[in-house]
C-alpha cells in the first residue's frame, strides 16, 4: 500500500469532518443553548445547496452564488425560528423531535414544488477544478483542498466569535444558564434567533460546500444528520470544542474504514469473508465509536454543562 | 375523564369489529384493496403496541424502533432465500434475533438518559440499517423479494398463509392477542415498576426495585413485539428492504403512538389507524400531501397532546 494513498484518504476523511462540523456546529449550539433538538437541520442544508445551485446558475459563478446564499440560509433559519420552532422551546424533546420531523416532511416537499425532482449540480470554476501537488508526490483535487481551508477558516472564526466576542460571551452563558442570562436584562428571545440563524447559515453552508460533488438534491440532508447528532454526542452537546474533535474524529475513521478495513479484514479472515464483512463493518464504524464513548462516558467527550 | 374514557372505549370497539368484518365489508362496497390497507393497519398497530410499552409505559423515548421490525422480517427473508420455508423455524427465530438485538442495544442505551438515550436508540437502528444495505448477497439497498410465506404443516394438516383471509384473520388474532398480554402485562407488579419508573425513577430504586432491570425487560418485550410486526409485514408484503428500518419509519411510528395518546393500551392502534388513514387519504388527493401531512403532524404535536383517546397528560420534560 502506498504512502500517498494513505495521506489522499486521511485528506477525504478530514473534508467529511469539516462539512460535519459545520452541521454539527449549529446543531450543537441550537441543542446546548435552546434545549432544541432540530431533526430539520438537515433540511436547511439541503437547502442552503439549492440555494447555492440557483445563485451560482444565475451569476455564473460560484463564489458569488455562495456569497448571496449564505444570508439567504441565515434569513430562511431566522424565519424557520420564528415561525415554528420557537414554539417547541418549551417543549419535551420528544415533542421536537416529531414537530421537526413533520418539518422535514414538508421543506423536503417544498423543495421538490421549487426546484423539482430531479438534483442541480453546481459547475466549478476553473480555478477551483483542477488539483494540487503536495509533498510525496500527492495529487489532491483543489476543490477538495478548498473545502478543509473553508472549514478551518470556519472552526477558527467561530472559536473567536464565542470566546472573544460579546456574542460569544451570550452564547456561552445561554448555554450554562439561560434563565439567569434573561434575569440579566438580555433579550433572549433575540439570541435564540440569532443563534438558530448562525446555525442555519453554517448548515446552509456545508450544504453549498459539498453540491458542486455530490449535486444538490433532496433527501441529501437526512443521512449526514444523522451522522451529525452522533458527532454532537460523541463531542459532548453544547460543546464547539466537543464537536469540531469529534467531527474531524468521525470523518476519519469512517473515511478510513471504508478505505481499508476490508484489507485488514483480509488478513484476519478468509477472503469472501472479509469481502462481505468489510463494507458492513465500515459503515457501522462511526455507531460503535459513538456507542463506545457513551458506555464510558455517557455526556460525551466534553460536555458542555456540568451537571 | 371518565367520559373520555368511554369514548375511547367506544371507539376502539368500533375499530376492532371494523377490522372484524373488513373482508366482508370491503367487497361490498366494491373496493376490495381496503383489506389489504387494514391489513397493514393491523400489522403497524403491532408494531406501535410495542413501542408504546416503553415509549408510553416506561418514558424511554426510542428513536429506534425500526430496526426490530427491519430485523424480525429480514430473518425470514433470509431464511426464504436460503429455501426454509418452515415458520415454526422461522418465526421463533427471527423472534429471538429481534430480542437479541433489544437486550443488547437497550442495555447500552439504557445508561444513558434524555435526549442522548434518544440519539443512541436511533444510532444503533442506523447500525442495523446500514448493516441492511451493505447486505450484497440479500439485495442490499434495492431489497429482497420474497417468494414463499412461512408454511406451517404438522403431520399432513396444513395452515397455509398464502391464502390472504387466512392472513388477514391471523394478523387479526395476533393483534388482539398483543394487546391481551400488554393489557395484562401493564397492570401486574412489571407493569406498576416501569410506570412507576417513568415518573420517578430514583424514589422507586429507594424501595429497592431493580429499575435497569425492569427498564430493560420492557424494552426486551416491546423489541420483540416490533419483531413480530417484522416477521407479518415480511410474509404480507413478500418484500424486505433496508428502507422498512431507516430511522424515518421510527419517527412514523412514534407519530403513530403519540396520535393515538401514548401510555393508554388501545392509543397506538387508533393512531395506527389514523395515521395511515390519512396517508392514505391525503397521497390520494395530491401527491405532494407530504406538504399538507408535515403540518398537520406538527400541529398536531403541538396542539392536541395525549393524542386522539388520551387520557393522560403529562407535561413534564423528559431527562
Amino acid at each position: 500500500m502506498e504512502i500517498s494513498f494513505v495521506v489522499e484518504q486521511l485528506l477525504n476523511g478530514f473534508q467529511l469532518g469539516v462539512l460535519l462540523f459545520l452541521l454539527a456546529a449549529g446543531l450543537t449550539l441550537v441543542f446546548g443553548i435552546m434545549d432544541l433538538v432540530n431533526l430539520a437541520h438537515g433540511s436547511i442544508y439541503m437547502i442552503g445547496a439549492f440555494f447555492a445551485a440557483t445563485m451560482t446558475l444565475a451569476l455564473d459563478s460560484f463564489i458569488l452564488g455562495i456569497v448571496i446564499a449564505l444570508p439567504m440560509t441565515l434569513i430562511l433559519g431566522m424565519v424557520l425560528e420564528v415561525l415554528a420552532l420557537r414554539t417547541l422551546y418549551a417543549r419535551g424533546h420528544m415533542d421536537q423531535v416529531l414537530a421537526t420531523f413533520g418539518l422535514i416532511l414538508f421543506l423536503n416537499e417544498l423543495v421538490r414544488i421549487i426546484w423539482g425532482p430531479a438534483g442541480l449540480a453546481i459547475p466549478l470554476p476553473l480555478f477551483l477544478d483542477g488539483s494540487v501537488s503536495l509533498p510525496l508526490g500527492i495529487v489532491y483535487p483543489t476543490y477538495r483542498m478548498f473545502i478543509i481551508l473553508i472549514g478551518i477558516i470556519v472552526a477558527l472564526g467561530l472559536y473567536y466569535l464565542v470566546s472573544k466576542t460579546r456574542l460569544g460571551m451570550l452564547i456561552r452563558a445561554g448555554a450554562s444558564n439561560r434563565t439567569m442570562v434573561g434575569a440579566l436584562g438580555i433579550n433572549i428571545r433575540f439570541l435564540f434567533t440569532a443563534v438558530f440563524g448562525l446555525g442555519a447559515m453554517l448548515a446552509g453552508l456545508a450544504g453549498m460546500l459539498i453540491a458542486p460533488i455530490n449535486q444538490a438534491q433532496i433527501g441529501m440532508g437526512e443521512d449526514i444528520l444523522i451522522l451529525a447528532f452522533v458527532v454532537i454526542v460523541i463531542g459532548g452537546i453544547g460543546s464547539i470544542r466537543g464537536a469540531f474533535i469529534a467531527a474531524i474524529l468521525a470523518g476519519v475513521i469512517d473515511t478510513m474504514g471504508r478505505a481499508f478495513l476490508d484489507v485488514l479484514l483480509l488478513a484476519l479472515l478468509p477472503a469472501n469473508a472479509a469481502e462481505a464483512a468489510g463494507p458492513a463493518l465500515s459503515s457501522m464504524l462511526i455507531y460503535f465509536l459513538m456507542a463506545v464513548v457513551l458506555i464510558f462516558r455517557p455526556q460525551g467527550l466534553f460536555p458542555a454543562r456540568n451537571g | 375523564m371518565r367520559l373520555k374514557k368511554k369514548v375511547q372505549e367506544i371507539g376502539v370497539s368500533c375499530l376492532f369489529i371494523l377490522f372484524a368484518v373488513m373482508p366482508i365489508l370491503a367487497p361490498a362496497i366494491g373496493e376490495a384493496f381496503y383489506v389489504d390497507v387494514f391489513a397493514r393497519i393491523m400489522i403497524w398497530s403491532i408494531a406501535a403496541v410495542g413501542l408504546n410499552l416503553v415509549l408510553g409505559y416506561g418514558g424511554m423515548i426510542s428513536f429506534g424502533h425500526a430496526a426490530y421490525i427491519g430485523l424480525g422480517g429480514y430473518t425470514i427473508a433470509i431464511f426464504s432465500f436460503h429455501e426454509i420455508n418452515n415458520g415454526f423455524i422461522q418465526w421463533p427465530v427471527a423472534l429471538l434475533i429481534s430480542g437479541l438485538a433489544a437486550l443488547l442495544f437497550g442495555a447500552l442505551s439504557l445508561r444513558t438518559r434524555g435526549v442522548y438515550f434518544i440519539m443512541i436508540t436511533l444510532a444503533f437502528a442506523q447500525m442495523v440499517y446500514f448493516l441492511g444495505v451493505s447486505a450484497d448477497k440479500y439485495g442490499s439497498n434495492d431489497g429482497m423479494n420474497i417468494w414463499n410465506r412461512s408454511e406451517f404443516k404438522i403431520s399432513g394438516l396444513n395452515f397455509s398463509i398464502d391464502d390472504s383471509l387466512t392472513f388477514y384473520y391471523l394478523i387479526f388474532f395476533i393483534l388482539v392477542l398483543i394487546v391481551f398480554l400488554v393489557r395484562r402485562l401493564v397492570n401486574s407488579r412489571f407493569g406498576m415498576a416501569i410506570q412507576g419508573a417513568r415518573s420517578n425513577e430514583s424514589r422507586l430504586e429507594m424501595l429497592g426495585v431493580p429499575t435497569y432491570i425492569y427498564k430493560l425487560t420492557a424494552f426486551v418485550i416491546s423489541g420483540v413485539i416490533c419483531g413480530l410486526a417484522g416477521i407479518l409485514q415480511a410474509n404480507f408484503e413478500r418484500f424486505v428492504s433496508p428502507d422498512m428500518m431507516d430511522w424515518p419509519r421510527s419517527g412514523e411510528l412514534m407519530f403513530m403512538v403519540i396520535m393515538g395518546g401514548m401510555g393508554t393500551l388501545m392509543g397506538p392502534v387508533l393512531g395506527a389507524t389514523a395515521f395511515l388513514v390519512l396517508s392514505e387519504v391525503l397521497s390520494s388527493l395530491t401527491i405532494h400531501w407530504h406538504l399538507i401531512f408535515g403540518p398537520l403532524l406538527i400541529i398536531l404535536v403541538l396542539y392536541a397532546r395525549g393524542g386522539l383517546g388520551g387520557i393522560i397528560d403529562r407535561g413534564q420534560k423528559d431527562g
